[in-house]
């Protein structure tokens, strides 16, 4: 009966480690505390009805950004973990942490960091600023949005519920690699919390991806042909076409492994004719385009600050357009770069070699008309500006590390080694997370009508890109000496720990960054007085996010606005025959509100749970409901109601005063 | 720039001799060595003019320098956008020339030129350690391989259990080895000496201590080692010997097998071909 009741979850399963417990009781701790402030201010209504049913994107941006904020200190925490591990377990001493756990940690940073900061941060830019730079006022599907930002969430918490469940993680690497990750090697529940959070995430993200390749290309204003659009528009569409493309493949492939693990199939088992190989090139042919669906809205920024803080056009704009579709179309044939060590022949690597190449030609692109742009411009060096600078110096050296690594002959002497550790993080750090921050900080103003306190921002800045190189050029050289990724414990002989203590000494000045980042956001709004902005345009933009309010009213543009030229605001605000102001306002069509979003979401999150443990009851209930939760909605049909003109002008008469 | 500065200061502290793959031993490892430079030494033809460039646009079109010339509507000069494209290509073509020369040469599965006989050594990738059957010389060793300087080595590689990545650092690069298959390596020492051999890919708990030792020795040291193990206690590596090897330990001392059994390693290979046996 029990077996029936819960499955394999027992009472011997709670977190028993100290760090577990501590991230159990901190958890709990943090929950305790949310839920006391809200009743204590009577917000839980005003935070059901303003944000979690909410299908306003710009909120749903916000929301994304809180959640990646929380896993960003979470992937952040097991990062440290990873560094003073590694400082520590050199020869005699065994370090602090068990191999299996050591082994959990670093997964869950990869998969965190991947699949749940990066791509929650890159969805909150997308859903904030997309609709506003096409003068939209909505995604071409509000209730999807909703949908997929709450499934998003049930895989966040799905991943970090063993704090509160038991269990333990994935110990596999954040790919999971067969057949280490098969039923065989790896008996536990860990494999499986990482499979249903990714596949429960994974489904969140591509209907995202629909969501903005739909509104790209059927909402944009009237007059905004595509190659009027805004750069960062036009990566995030690539970014979302490679969405479209190749997350439907991570579904596949981890439902493989999940029919592997649960009924006992051999897609990926060694033995009984199943193929380890086949899930390496599957999930790579994925996680490839993946690094190209994070880093393209990155470069999308970069190209919206260079030319804002350049106070000037963009430089080589059909050029931009082009090696953006050209690094989306490369991206999908250089995923055997990742395993050239397979033992392919010599043709097929080479190609693979060649192919990868061949994609710093449109990146060097990207860089030379940055630089263009900047050119006979006046720069104005900010904040975002000096995260793009940041960008261009880690970049250029990580790109120069990734041609290397994509020459076969000398990838065998550094794949899976920390050097190839130190490449990816530039990447992924020093290109899409510099990215994110320079987004955010351009931004802000526009979310908040707070501008940002530059000093910090500046700061931060710095011990950021120091933290960075202090920790990951030793990286660079531990890779050339032999050292291999994922060690939880060396031999004093080989010579290493100095190098891995100086790394895990950057960890805390990246942390320091980390802080005034916070102290930052804090401080600027305590003196909101002095950072308010109420022009709406701060940095003197171009695109049509600056022509609307800070914050823009929930319908964003109380007119439509007509496009004729790229850069429209700029256009506008720099033609000299001033339009008289339209005050002509219609009717306004806009989705209602739907908690539909968070049940199907919490009802696919139980049939997740009770996967993991086995508990066919719920599982049943779960994925029984979310069906029953949708049909009902599909069967909705005033999902839509009309502002009329009255009010439009009543509340933009209240907001011009 | 900074940045490689920064690389290079950090190599010279170490001290170069301390740097595996940059301090080869070995015939291969010296030429991915040479082609690792020869890669760096392009890329820094544009990765250095990069910086150069960034630093000096920003120096002289600061705002405030009100002296220098601000052309806001400029952005289209089709001679700079040829040049952009055809910079990069031109170093990414030559590049791709190198990989496609040095891809063929440098392939693992080619056997190296010698007029010495090589050496056969059959790996299995192990939970966690490495087992070496020399099949020529009918001995085998777990964790310890040694082999004649100036002779090719061919390696011969599969797994029991999760797949793995063997790497020499000294030597040359890594081959996967991988359940079912079997995947070769060539590589050949030019010079005497003990170098660390290691596991690139993580298989479980036991990965990080999955390591063993490649001693190259003279043909006579070489000749004299295999001699002492076939003479001495060390027990064979019957069939059941090795299903006790095969048995998850971590941190395996090195050990020796007097003879082995017969075609072991394609049997290990072959019982995951089967299909609905049990193993």
């Amino acid at each position: 009966m029990t077996d029936f009741i819960f499955g394999k979850l027992t009472l011997s399963a709670l977190p028993h480690e100290w760090f577990t417990i501590a991230g159990t009781i901190s958890m709990i701790a943090g929950g305790i505390s949310v839920a006391i402030f809200l009743t204590y201010f009577r917000r839980w209504k005003w935070l059901w009805q303003e944000w979690f049913t909410s299908v306003d994107p710009k909120k749903i941006g916000i929301m994304y950004a809180i959640v990646a904020l929380l896993m960003f200190f979470r992937g952040g925490l097991d990062a440290v973990m990873i560094w003073i591990q590694q400082a520590l377990s050199s020869g005699a001493s065994q370090g602090y942490l068990s191999a299996d756990h050591f082994q959990q940690i670093f997964t869950a940073h990869g998969v965190i960091m991947v699949f749940f900061v990066t791509m929650g941060f890159l969805f909150a830019l997308l859903n904030y600023i997309v609709p506003l730079q096409i003068g939209a006022r909505d995604l071409a599907f509000p209730f999807l949005n909703t949908l997929g930002f709450w499934l998003y969430v049930a895989g966040a918490i799905l991943i970090n519920l063993f704090f509160l469940v038991g269990g333990e993680f994935a110990a596999t690497g954040w790919l999971a690699i067969a057949p280490l990750s098969g039923l065989e090697f790896s008996p536990g529940v860990g494999v499986d919390y990482w499979l249903m959070s990714l596949q429960i995430s994974g489904l969140g993200t591509l209907l995202g991806g629909i969501n903005f390749l739909v509104t790209i290309l059927k909402m944009r204003a009237p007059g905004m042909t595509l190659s009027r659009m805004p750069l960062f528009v036009w990566t995030s569409l690539c970014s979302m076409v490679l969405v479209v493309c190749v997350f439907p493949l991570l579904t596949a492939t981890t439902a493989l492994l999940f029919l592997d693990r649960y009924l006992g199939m051999h897609f990926f088992t060694t033995g009984f004719g199943g193929n380890a190989m086949m899930y390496i090139n599957l999930i790579w042919m994925w996680g490839h385009p993946e690094v190209y669906i994070l880093i393209l809205p990155a470069f999308g920024v970069y190209s919206e600050v260079v030319t804002t803080f350049s106070q000037k056009r963009l430089a080589g704009y059909t050029s931009m357009v082009f090696a953006t579709i050209g690094i989306t179309l490369l991206a999908l044939l250089v995923w055997l770069h990742h395993f050239f060590t397979m033992g392919a022949g010599a043709n097929v690597n080479a190609f693979f070699g060649m192919m990868t190449m061949v994609i710093a030609i449109p990146t060097g692109v990207q860089v030379f008309n940055w630089l263009t742009t900047m050119y006979k411009g006046r720069i104005r060096i900010t904040t975002p500006m000096l995260w793009f600078f940041g960008f261009i110096s880690t970049f250029t050296l990580g790109g120069a590390a990734g041609v290397l690594l994509a020459s076969p002959p000398a990838n065998f002497q550094l794949h899976n080694s920390l050097f190839l550790v130190a490449h990816f993080h530039t990447m992924v750090i020093g290109g899409a997370l510099f990215g994110i921050f320079a987004g955010i900080t351009y931004w802000f103003p526009k979310v908040t009508g707070i501008k940002l306190n530059e000093q910090l921002g500046k700061y931060s800045f710095w011990c950021w890109i120091i933290g960075f190189l202090v920790s990951f050029v030793p990286l660079y050289i531990l890779g050339f000496m032999g050292a291999t990724r994922r060690l939880d414990h060396y031999d004093a002989s080989t010579g290493w720990q100095p190098l891995f203590i100086v790394s895990a000494l950057g960890a805390f000045i990246i942390a320091a960054g980390v802080a005034m980042q916070i102290l930052q956001i804090i401080v600027s709004i305590i003196q909101k007085k002095q950072n308010l902005d109420k022009t709406g345009d701060p940095w003197d933009g171009r695109t049509l996010e600056w022509s609307t309010s800070s914050p823009p009213p929930f319908y964003n543009f109380a007119i439509i606005p007509e496009v004729t030229s790229r850069d429209a605001f700029w256009e506008k605000k720099s033609s000299s025959s001033k339009a008289p102001k339209d005050n002509h306002y219609e009717d306004i069509i806009l989705p209602k509100n739907t908690a539909m979003g968070i049940y199907i979401s919490a009802l696919v999150f139980l049939l997740g749970f009770a996967v993991i443990w086995h508990i066919i009851w719920l599982a049943v209930l779960g994925l029984g409901g979310a069906l029953v939760c949708f049909i009902i909605r599909a069967f909705d049909e005033e999902t839509e109601y009309i502002l009329p003109a009255k009010e439009v002008a009543k509340i933009e008469a209240g907001r011009n005063k | 720039m900074l940045i490689i500065d920064v690389i290079l200061l950090g190599i010279i502290l170490v001290g170069g001799n301390d740097i595996p793959v940059l301090n080869p031993m070995g015939f291969v490892a010296q030429k991915e060595r040479d082609l690792i430079i020869t890669f760096i030494l392009l890329m820094s033809f544009i990765v250095i003019p990069v910086f150069i460039l960034t630093f000096l646009i920003v120096w002289k079109y600061k705002a405030g320098n009100s002296h220098t010339k601000y052309d806001p509507d400029s952005h289209h000069d089709s001679k700079l956008e040829i040049l952009w494209w055809a910079l990069p290509a031109m170093i990414v073509f030559t590049l791709a020339i190198i990989t496609w020369k040095s891809t063929h040469e440098l392939d693992p599965y080619k056997p190296l030129d010698s007029d010495k006989k090589p050496v056969i050594i059959q790996v299995v990738a192990l939970r966690w350690k490495w087992l070496f059957i020399y099949p020529e010389q009918n001995i085998a060793a777990v964790n310890f391989i040694q082999f004649p300087i100036a002779t090719p080595i061919n390696f011969e590689l599969t797994a029991d259990g999760p797949m793995n990545s063997f790497w020499i650092p000294q030597l040359g690069g890594q081959i996967y080895a991988m359940t079912g298959m079997q995947t070769k390596r060539h590589l050949m020492a030019n010079e005497i000496g003990e170098f660390s051999g290691t596991a690139a890919e993580i298989n479980g708990k036991g990965f990080a201590g999955m390591k063993f030792v490649a001693k190259a020795s003279s043909q006579a040291d070489f000749d004299g080692w295999v001699q002492n193990i076939k003479k001495s206690t060390h027990p064979p590596l019957s069939k059941s010997e090795y299903e006790n090897l095969a048995r998850p330990s971590e941190n395996n001392p090195v050990v020796f097998y007097s003879s082995t059994e017969e075609s072991l390693y394609d049997s290990i290979i072959m019982k995951y071909m089967t299909s609905t046996e049990n193993k």
